[in-house]
């Protein structure tokens, strides 16, 4: 097939650029060499089989990985030009910037307002007035504030799993992030809970910069805006989710995306 | 319906085939027609259309089935609507073989009703049309089951010197029925078919695109220079 576009393109208002990133666990080699830039205010898929290094990658970003034992990274991934991997960098202020949202929602055995402000609290916002109105703002931006604001002060695990895990949205968004990190966020949530996130990842495109990981095909067309496989821990292909999932310029793409492996 | 797309898709390669294998059938017999003057074949390439109709149906049903089943993608996406650009193509290929054995139906009753029974002269054009449109038809079936795009090209190329035949006819039957006026009753059915062939040829032109698009997500349709 001739196909003369760019595997991976290059972006012209990135705020995360990743540069020849390689991550290992011990011995192991978990990501090679990877360099793309993501666009600010657009929706980003990740997209691969398992164990290819989706979700890795993506905790590299607010540093979640920091924590496991004999982790070692070379290269960098820029945040608006700053390398998060230096030593200045106060990891506390990154993940305040990068927010994320997991597979499994995972809401405080604390009541829905709680929930929502506890990052304030920990940076020491008290007024009550400042987080009624964040509260509410974050609520109606994931799209919950009608379904419980006549119980705010209730547990939180009271909710449906789709409701939590759109009050772990709210949570996010509640310290204004700029990037809104998302691992699988709809793999445990029935068809109807999946639509309300995917028409809130949509609603919050244009404001936030949203990478999310998905195994869901579909679902990666219908809302992302640009699309970068991974296989085996290396960036195959990187271009808009119009180009990717039309006319892929990798035949391993290709083979992945029509479900000819993975 | 099979549960795996690849199978879905094979079996509507299959399908979508066995329409061209028949569609093509109606193009020679229409043609033979022509040639021969023959009636009965004629009304045979008339009766072959409801099977025509019915395959481009069941083509039709296998597409929005895997489209609604399987949400295609890629390579598999590009062949579902391929598939169904092509099968209404030749379905609409299928009508114009038919239009043409119309065409003999009524020169042979308009010959047979002439006070003098004069032979029908054709020019020599008309085999120009007939051999470079069916050799189109061949090619354009082989570009899609062999997946060769180089080919669907040299096919978009090809249009041109039907068209040209075509002008080239209907001054000739123009020039023909003003020397011999027993003609001129023939003329509307003459230049009738010589329209059929090259609307059928353009119909294979447009096939060839699509195929062109399916192997390498290009839209060509509108493009001067292909």
């Amino acid at each position: 097939m001739k196909n003369t576009e760019q595997a991976i393109i290059t972006i012209d208002d990135a705020i995360v650029q990743a540069d020849n990133l390689s991550l290992f666990y011990g011995e192991a080699q978990a990501l090679f060499d990877i360099s793309f830039a993501i666009p600010r205010h657009q929706v980003t898929a990740l997209i691969g089989p398992s164990g290819c290094g989706k979700s890795t990658f993506i905790r590299c970003i607010n540093r979640m990985n920091d924590l496991i034992d004999g982790l070692r990274i070379t290269g960098s991934i820029k945040l608006d030009d700053r390398n998060i991997f230096d030593r200045a960098v106060d990891v506390i202020d990154l993940r305040r910037r990068v927010g994320m949202v997991f597979q499994k929602s995972n809401p405080f055995t604390k009541s829905i307002y709680e929930n929502v402000i506890f990052g304030m609290r920990i940076a020491g916002i008290n007024e009550k007035p400042i987080l009624d109105e964040t509260v509410e703002k974050s609520l109606r931006r994931a799209a919950l504030w009608n379904e419980v604001k006549d119980r705010l002060h209730e547990s939180a695990m009271g909710l449906s799993g789709g409701q939590m895990q759109r009050l772990c949205i709210a949570r996010a968004i509640a310290v204004s992030p700029e990037i809104i990190l998302m691992d699988e966020p709809c793999s445990a949530l029935d068809p109807r809970s999946t639509a309300h996130i995917e028409d809130l990842i949509r609603d919050l495109n244009g404001e936030y910069t949203i990478i999310i990981v998905t195994h869901n095909m579909q679902q990666a067309s219908r809302i992302s805006d640009y699309t970068a496989f991974l296989y085996e821990g290396e960036l195959i292909e990187f271009g808009p989710t119009n180009r990717v999932f039309t006319v892929p310029v990798k035949k391993a793409t290709e083979d992945y995306i029509t479900g000819r492996f993975g | 319906m099979t549960t795996n797309i690849h199978s879905a898709i094979d079996s509507l390669k299959q399908h979508l085939l066995y329409l061209g294998t028949i569609v093509e059938e109606g193009i020679r017999n229409s043609i033979t027609a022509v040639r021969s003057m023959d009636p009965v074949l004629a009304a045979e390439v008339q009766a072959a259309d409801s099977k025509i109709n019915a395959l481009e149906v069941n083509v039709e049903e296998d597409c929005l089935k895997i489209l609604a089943l399987h949400q295609p993608v890629a390579s598999d996406l590009r062949f579902v609507v391929t598939a169904l650009k092509m099968n209404r193509e030749l379905e609409r290929i299928g009508d114009l073989a038919c239009k043409i054995a119309d065409k003999v139906l009524l020169l042979h009753a308009a010959r047979k009703d002439a006070e003098n029974p004069a032979e029908i002269v054709f020019p020599q054009e008309f085999e120009v049309m007939f051999v470079t449109t069916q050799a189109m038809f061949r090619n354009c079936l082989d570009a899609f089951v062999n997946e060769d795009a180089d080919l669907a090209y040299r096919i978009c190329l090809q249009d041109d010197e039907v068209d040209e035949a075509k002008r080239t006819i209907r001054r000739q039957l123009e020039q023909i029925a003003r020397t011999d006026p027993g003609q001129q009753v023939f003329l509307p059915m003459q230049l009738a078919i010589a329209r059929g062939v090259e609307r059928i040829a353009d119909h294979i032109t447009n096939t060839s695109e699509d195929i062109i698009y399916m192997l390498q997500g290009r839209i060509v349709r509108h493009e001067e220079q292909i």
